[in-house]
């Protein structure tokens, strides 16, 4: 029997957390990260989840992880609903997915031999046993990911950036995962550590059918890994399309400035820029009816009003706006 | 128009060093020159505990004993630090007298470290737990630790043992808060959710990943809580809510001579300068360590 | 007219690990109203020559060599207290975290009043209609209602507009920026570029831009001095740079930068090209050309003699034994 084609589905997931806690704890107020969100990832795709900061991408990261618990909706791994499995029964499950963040320096501990951080995950799923399964384990990801095979022995504060989140993904693979949610792996790298890393993922995904969710805040480079592109703000998908329908053309007014925000390395090419004006809203108290609409240079009075929802504008490509119908 | 001197192009060669190279130090002197705090302090603490070990081998006298016939000698060489009113031979007490500063100011830091390390964790882990703790330790710190140590030996026998018991009582609060704020700012490194999103069970993130981690700010409290136990237990023999009068300790030693101390003030300020050296290398030590081990002076130039 | 001449500049700090050569021997100039961009990865040494322009190095650590004149007067030989009357005055730097850069105790006003009264000799009332000057000038609505705000209840972007208007509030001559809107979302970045753009052109500051976003180079930046390793590897305008890059490295960066709708063009997802290797290890003294390890074309004498800096076209230098002067990306 084949495995399933859909590895991940989320629907209407909502993150919400209490702040400005009155005397007695009770919070008068919620900081709406996600605020009702929903989409699938197949075996072999790559979805990138971009926005700017204070959209809620590292929310849905933590929230499809279980590292935290949702607030509200569903997410089915491979057809088990794992929204509201307490942490025992949440752990078998986990082998299926794995995380690389954003920090090479803050993600490997530095008390733990790179062996014994890259063997963790397959020792808890009792993928290796015993000392020289492990070894072995180790050796095949030491190679996979590029890095020299006598690794194993040294510490992190030995090694730099880029070979740090080298680590961290054959981390990731240790388990054999079916997705690997990279959280901005590749924000914090020099843009030569970045390329051999983004390449990286993108053989390492054809290699081994895995699906990845890239949460990023880099459009170019996520141009080069992905399949499919959701752009968030405020808690919410504006936009959901293919990697070609979204680059050549995107239709909502948010993804067309941050598409124009991005420097091109070209001083002869000179775009005209959609401005945004003002600063993004707070999320402890979005705007009415659509969240944009105070930046948005194209907003009229049923903006206000009423919320867009995702709708099809063409093959393989959602917008939540007015302004496409 | 940009100029670009050509000065050090010639020859192809890197222009020259601007530090001297440094001469080639075998690795302990190198390490004493780039830790001095740790080389002096944990030196001098290290003679002071083999001051106290090698104790018979350095005096002969008995520091009980008592000769009422050469009470109140000035120094000679007889006896190096004279006698006290009773006739016994002060260089002896004092000698003696660091076993008991050292032994309790070990004791209490091990003691107050571990249980400290146990409720920091409980309450770092548990919200449930975290709150019923902090507010005991809240009640405990109220207290100022003196007070509190002098209220627990009164309620007991005076012994030396229960002395380290009060002190480590006053002391756990501070290492607990500590403990309790590291394993809080650890549980958000990546890291840790890491391990956590690889299925590692709690007790092994505890063991593997947050403890190894703390061990640093552990260590430079310990010596500090070693060092503030070495002078509440010289307060608490001082007022005589401490170690039994028979057995010779610092704070014995200064509250016997407290009433002669302007006839013989040396019965006042040895065992001071005593108790003060051990407690300057103590915390150079501490210093020393929390420099060393401190992840922001490790971080690259 | 030369505004900034920097010669021969070198910047070593000794740490427990060994001796850091970060900058070493590093030769450029900025003339009035110019911006320059320095440009490089993580450890080249863009950042510690921004910071000893202003002799903002601790020297217990660090030595400075080489000259810089800032209208002839060497600011390496300057004593401090000359030092200080520049600092904010004729010389300004914003940095990398405008959060973090401003004082989260004082008031925005206060903290531009601190600058003027302290150089301008203003007294209460003219510090602050210049600072309200000021923030109206870098773009920030509402102005007198901010004047009275901290920094907390700042966004990213209106904290680098603050900074800004801090800086230039003495009119400087320089102003070095230090990576000012790598912390700053895409969008906001575009703004704080613009706005500094317009700044320049009203008041006439000579930029000093330091970055590793060839993107924000090319939209802001008149010459482009690109640095590897302690060393200026290429420079040249930033047309001429974009157009004809010389050095290996160069081409390399500019292949690697993920552009925007290259992908278009295929079905299937692109690769990004790749420069092998890493950074070499500043502790270790460099023999030959310190990018050898990683350049294609390196050979014997490439990794036993470092190369000179000439002029291979009019404008455009190039320190690599190898160029070839007509390849284009």
């Amino acid at each position: 029997m084949n495995a399933p084609a859909t590895v991940l589905a989320v629907e209407g997931l909502k993150k919400h957390y209490p702040v400005d806690p009155n005397v007695f704890g009770r919070p008068r107020a919620h900081l709406r990260a996600v605020d009702g969100i929903s989409f699938a990832v197949a075996r072999g795709e790559t979805l990138s989840i971009v926005g700017e900061s204070g959209c809620g991408k590292s929310s849905v990261g933590k929230s499809i992880l279980r590292l935290d618990k949702p607030t509200a909706g569903t997410i089915r791994l491979g057809g088990t609903a794992i929204e509201s499995l307490t942490e025992s029964a949440m752990r078998p499950l986990r082998q299926k997915m794995q995380v690389i963040f954003q920090d090479p320096f803050g993600s490997l501990n530095p008390r733990m031999k790179i062996r014994d951080i890259i063997a963790e995950p397959a020792v808890n799923f009792g993928i290796a046993t015993n000392r020289d399964a492990i070894d072995a384990h180790v050796q095949k990801l030491l190679q996979l990911v590029r890095l020299p095979a006598d690794a194993g022995t040294r510490y992190p504060h030995e090694f730099s950036g880029g070979q740090r989140q080298r680590i961290c993904i054959a981390r990731a693979l240790s388990c054999n995962p079916e997705l690997i949610v990279c959280d901005e792996a590749v924000s914090a790298l020099d843009v030569s550590m970045k390329a051999q890393i983004v390449n990286l993922l993108a053989r390492l995904q054809d290699e081994l059918g895995l699906a990845l969710i890239f949460i990023s805040h880099d459009v170019a480079v996520v141009e080069h890994l992905t399949h499919r592109v959701a752009v968030m703000y405020l808690g919410k998908i504006v936009e959901i399309a293919t990697r070609r329908a979204f680059f050549s053309g995107p239709k909502h007014p948010y993804s067309q400035a941050l598409l124009s925000a991005v420097p091109r390395p070209d001083p002869r090419q000179v775009l005209a820029r959609v401005v945004l004006s003002g600063d993004v809203p707070s999320p402890i108290n979005p705007p009415s009816g659509c969240r944009f609409r105070t930046r948005c240079p194209h907003a009229f009075a049923r903006c206000e009003t009423e919320e867009p929802v995702l709708r099809n504008a063409a093959t393989g490509h959602q917008v939540a706006c007015h302004l496409d119908q | 128009m940009n100029a670009c001197t050509t000065e050090f192009q010639t020859g192809g060669q890197m222009p020259p060093d601007l530090f001297e190279a440094e001469r080639p130090r075998g690795p302990i002197a190198l390490w004493v020159r780039h830790h001095p705090a740790i080389a002096w302090g944990g030196g001098l603490l290290v003679l002071m505990a083999c001051i106290a070990l090698l104790a018979p081998l350095i005096t002969s006298y008995d520091p009980a004993n008592m000769t009422p016939m050469l009470r109140g000698k000035k120094p000679s060489w007889a006896h190096l630090f004279g006698t006290d009113m009773l006739g016994r031979d002060v260089f002896a007490r004092v000698i003696y007298g660091a076993r008991i500063s050292l032994m309790v100011g070990f004791a209490v830091a091990v003691i107050a470290t571990v249980m400290g390390v146990a409720v920091g964790i409980v309450s770092g882990f548990f919200r449930f737990a975290d709150t019923i703790i902090m507010r005991i330790t809240d009640g405990l710190m109220s207290i100022p630790p003196i007070l509190l140590a002098i209220a627990l030996t009164a309620i007991s026998r005076p012994s030396v043992t229960n002395v380290i018991i009060a002190i480590s009582i006053a002391e756990m609060p501070r290492m607990g808060r500590l403990v309790r704020g590291v394993v809080l700012s650890l549980r958000e490194r990546p890291y840790v959710m890491a391990a956590q999103a690889a299925g590692t069970r709690l007790p092994k993130i505890i063991l593997r990943h947050i403890l190894p981690n703390t061990l640093a700010p552990i260590m430079v409290q310990a010596t500090y809580i070693c060092a503030a136990a070495m002078i509440t237990e010289a307060i608490l023999s001082f007022i005589g809510a401490g170690a039994p009068t028979n057995i010779p300790s610092w704070g014995n030693i200064i509250s016997e001579g407290r009433a002669v101390w302007q006839l013989r003030p040396y019965l006042v300020f040895i065992p001071a300068v005593f108790l003060s050296i051990t407690v300057l290398a103590v915390n150079l030590l501490g210093d020393g360590l929390r420099d060393a081990l401190d992840p922001r002076m490790a971080k690259r130039v | 007219m030369t505004l900034l001449q920097v010669e021969d500049l070198q910047v070593h700090f000794r740490t427990p690990t060994g001796v850091v050569r970060s900058v070493n021997g590093l030769s450029f100039a900025v003339d009035r109203g110019e911006t320059v961009a320095i440009v490089g990865e993580s450890g080249c040494g863009k950042s510690v020559t921004s910071m000893s322009v202003l002799r903002l190095i601790p020297t217990p650590p660090g030595r400075m060599a080489g000259k810089i004149l800032f209208e002839g007067r060497n600011l390496l030989a300057l004593p401090e207290d000359d030092m200080k009357a520049i600092r904010g005055n004729e010389i300004s730097m914003i940095f990398q975290e405008p959060m973090t850069s401003l004082n989260p105790v004082l008031t925005v006003g206060q903290q531009i009043c601190e600058t003027l009264r302290l150089h301008q000799g203003m007294d209460a009332n003219q510090a602050n209609a210049r600072a309200l000057v000021m923030l109206q000038l870098v773009g920030i609505t509402a102005p007198e209602r901010r004047l009275q705000s901290y920094p907390h209840q700042l966004s990213g972007g209106m904290c680098q507009r603050v900074m800004i208007a801090i800086a230039l509030a003495c009119d400087p001559k320089l102003l070095i920026a230090d990576e000012p809107t790598t912390a700053l979302d895409v969008t906001v970045q575009a703004q704080i570029l613009d706005l500094m753009r317009d700044l320049q052109k009203r008041l006439g500051t000579a930029i000093v831009l330091v970055t590793h976003d060839l993107g924000v180079v090319a939209q802001t930046a008149q010459r482009v001095i690109v640095m590897y390793a302690g060393r200026k590897v290429e420079e040249a305008s930033v047309d001429a740079l974009f157009a004809h890059p010389m050095h290996p490295y160069t081409q390399g960066l500019m292949d690697a930068i993920p552009k925007l709708g290259s992908s278009l063009g295929s079905e299937s997802r692109t690769q990004l090209a790749e420069i092998d290797g890493a950074v070499p290890d500043l502790r270790k003294p460099l023999v030959g050309c310190a990018f050898a390890s990683r350049c294609s074309r390196s050979t014997v004498l490439c990794t036993q003699t470092m190369p000179m800096t000439q002029e291979k076209a009019s404008g455009h230098w190039v320190a690599c034994h190898h160029v070839e002067s007509e390849k284009t990306p």
